[in-house]
């Protein structure tokens, strides 16, 4: 029983940085319609700016410096890419995304060199804590707590502030929302800015031993590839499925790990996201139109 | 005065189809003026490149100019004309449905300055007591009349000098298509200058001061409501045409049975 509930603190806590990731994804997909596989890019390049500066600025202004370099990069991306691409089809430019992504993370690998694996995850990496009977990897409680804040002032802001009527206005309809004066410009530049945002955190907990395995920030590029699926079985079109999506994976992966073997855990994802897909084509939460007969 | 002034318009989308040119016309403010015309007439080419959403369907204004209220607007975004004072009603209503009443009526006040929102929110619930009683149901779930006035009540709370309302009687009930015209008396007394861009003449003709009658892109006809219901050429378009005598009507009636007949008999052949 020990086991399982730690498999399950352990398994929500990969999710919830999953979820991260896919939240992200999923925010930029609903405004531009575009699928950005160049997401996993946008924490690498945000880890590998905070891993730059670390020893020199100390882990918290690393974590400034990683989380605003990656929505940076996120913006740029959208201005001087994806916003002049005006006639391209979205496939096209989800094929960008791919080309965007080989790039950078050919750059990043290639300035890492042969150098020992670089982690960040200081304050908590490789450190337990615990609780009752049960001991727990910092890393996991802290990713799940940091999830779980980020999750909620998400969801707020989405909700109540104009900024998340204007982002789920665009989702909608974009001629509408152009008729009710939303710049439709500021809409899709702040999606992606709040995917890199996201994606400059979650990296903080991928490029950590508990998590991200033994090479650090060279495998956080891989780990977050798993946030695909994520955003898929909780629905492209839905921000809460995309969170109950990162959530689902972990908990796959972790169970699957821990009671068949590793290897499996790492398939049983991408088996859930095919049943999903066979069950449900549009996602757990995906878009089902509400028509009035 | 003239608060909206189109001159020598012509619209293309794509590279090559030219569904629009040489349209001027003006429209005074606080009138209503009618756009009739049959369907691929231009009429919605013209609503969109007034409201700048050219470009979303592929169009763009390839001659002419576009004013409101003495600026140009024809080179702008949608948002920058929707805070100039335009607000459009679109084709189909687009209401937001999967946000509730509130929120979409929300979502048309975010041009408005916050200090007049609460103002203008009373002034579209007091229009349409009904988008209160629905306010926290989701929009896609209304009737269609309800929709409607969900869209004309959204683009209300922008508070625009100028409204413009694409086929706003599309699919509805004749009971709820005399509501819809009374809306745009009532919009129109309170001070909004309307453009009723409309396929049921009737309807628009009622409630217009002016008209003007598009046909293939190019603008036929123009003139007073009243005179233009009266026109031959728009009773026999647009009001389902008069017979000119009993015997006339006898005649066309004799026609139609007769084509009715050979109808009846090619379809027994095939039958057979």
């Amino acid at each position: 029983m020990t086991t399982f509930v730690q498999v399950l603190i352990n398994g929500l806590g990969v999710g919830a940085v999953f979820g991260l990731l896919a939240l992200g994804f999923v925010i930029i997909f609903k405004a531009t319609e575009v699928v950005n596989f160049a997401h996993g890019s946008l924490a690498l390049f945000g880890g590998y700016l905070a891993y730059q500066v670390k020893d020199s600025i100390g882990w918290f202004g690393a974590v400034i410096v990683g989380v605003l370099s990656a929505a940076i990069l996120a913006l740029a991306i959208e201005r001087l890419l994806i916003s002049r691409a005006k006639h391209a089809s979205h496939d096209s430019l989800a094929i960008m995304t791919i080309g965007i992504d080989t790039i950078i993370l050919a750059d990043v690998v290639r300035r890492l060199g042969t150098a020992a694996a670089p982690f960040l995850g200081d304050p908590y990496d490789t450190k337990s804590v615990s609780l009752g009977s049960l001991t727990v990897s910092r890393t996991y409680l802290v990713a799940l707590a940091t999830a779980l804040v980020l999750f909620t002032l998400f969801f707020i802001a989405f909700r109540k502030t104009s900024w998340g009527l204007q982002m789920r206005a665009q989702s909608e309809n974009k001629e509408a929302a152009a008729l009710m004066g939303i710049r439709s410009s500021r809409v899709t530049a702040s999606a992606w800015v709040v995917g890199g945002l996201l994606a400059g955190i979650a990296v903080f907990f991928l490029a950590t031993n508990d998590i991200g395995g033994g090479s650090g920030l060279l495998s956080a590029h891989t780990v977050a590839f798993a946030a695909f699926p994520a955003a898929i079985i909780g629905g492209l079109t839905s921000t809460e499925g995309s969170v109950i999506g990162g959530l689902i994976v972990g908990l796959t992966s972790a169970l699957g790990a821990q009671y068949v073997n590793y290897e499996f855990g790492v398939v049983a994802v991408y088996l859930v996201m095919l049943v999903v897909l066979v069950v449900r084509p549009s996602g757990l939460f995906g878009r089902v139109d509400q028509v009035r007969v | 005065m003239i608060l909206l002034s189109i001159s020598d318009l012509a619209v293309r989308y794509g590279r090559s189809v030219k569904a629009m040119h040489g349209v001027s016309f003006d429209v005074p403010d606080q009138s209503v003026v009618a756009v009739l015309g049959s369907n691929g007439a231009g009429k919605s080419t013209l609503l969109r490149a007034i409201s700048g959403t050219l470009s979303l369907h592929g169009g763009e204004i390839t001659n002419g100019t576009i004013e409101l209220d003495g600026t140009r607007i024809d080179r702008m975004d949608p948002a920058a004309i929707v805070r100039r004072g335009l607000g459009q009603v679109p084709e189909n209503r687009q209401v937001f449905s999967r946000m509730s009443v509130e929120e979409n009526l929300r979502a048309g006040g975010l041009a408005t300055p916050p200090s007049r929102r609460a103002a203008a929110r009373a002034a579209v619930l007091d229009m349409f007591p009904k988008l209160a009683d629905r306010a926290s149901q989701p929009a896609g779930l209304l009737s269609g009349g309800e929709q409607q006035m969900l869209a004309i009540g959204r683009a209300m709370m922008g508070e625009p000098k100028v409204l413009l309302l694409d086929e706003p009687s599309l699919g509805l009930a004749p009971l709820i298509i005399e509501q819809i015209g009374r809306t745009v008396t009532e919009i129109n007394e309170r001070g909004t200058t309307v453009v009723l861009v409309e396929q049921n003449a009737m309807m628009a003709l009622t409630v217009a001061h002016t008209a003007v009658v598009l046909e293939v892109g190019e603008l036929k006809l123009r003139g007073d409501a009243d005179e233009l219901k009266a026109s031959e050429d728009i009773q026999r378009l647009y009001l389902g045409g008069h017979a000119e005598s009993e015997e006339h009507a006898d005649a066309e009636q004799g026609e139609a049975a007769e084509r009715l007949e050979r109808r009846r008999k090619s379809l027994k052949v095939w039958s057979a």
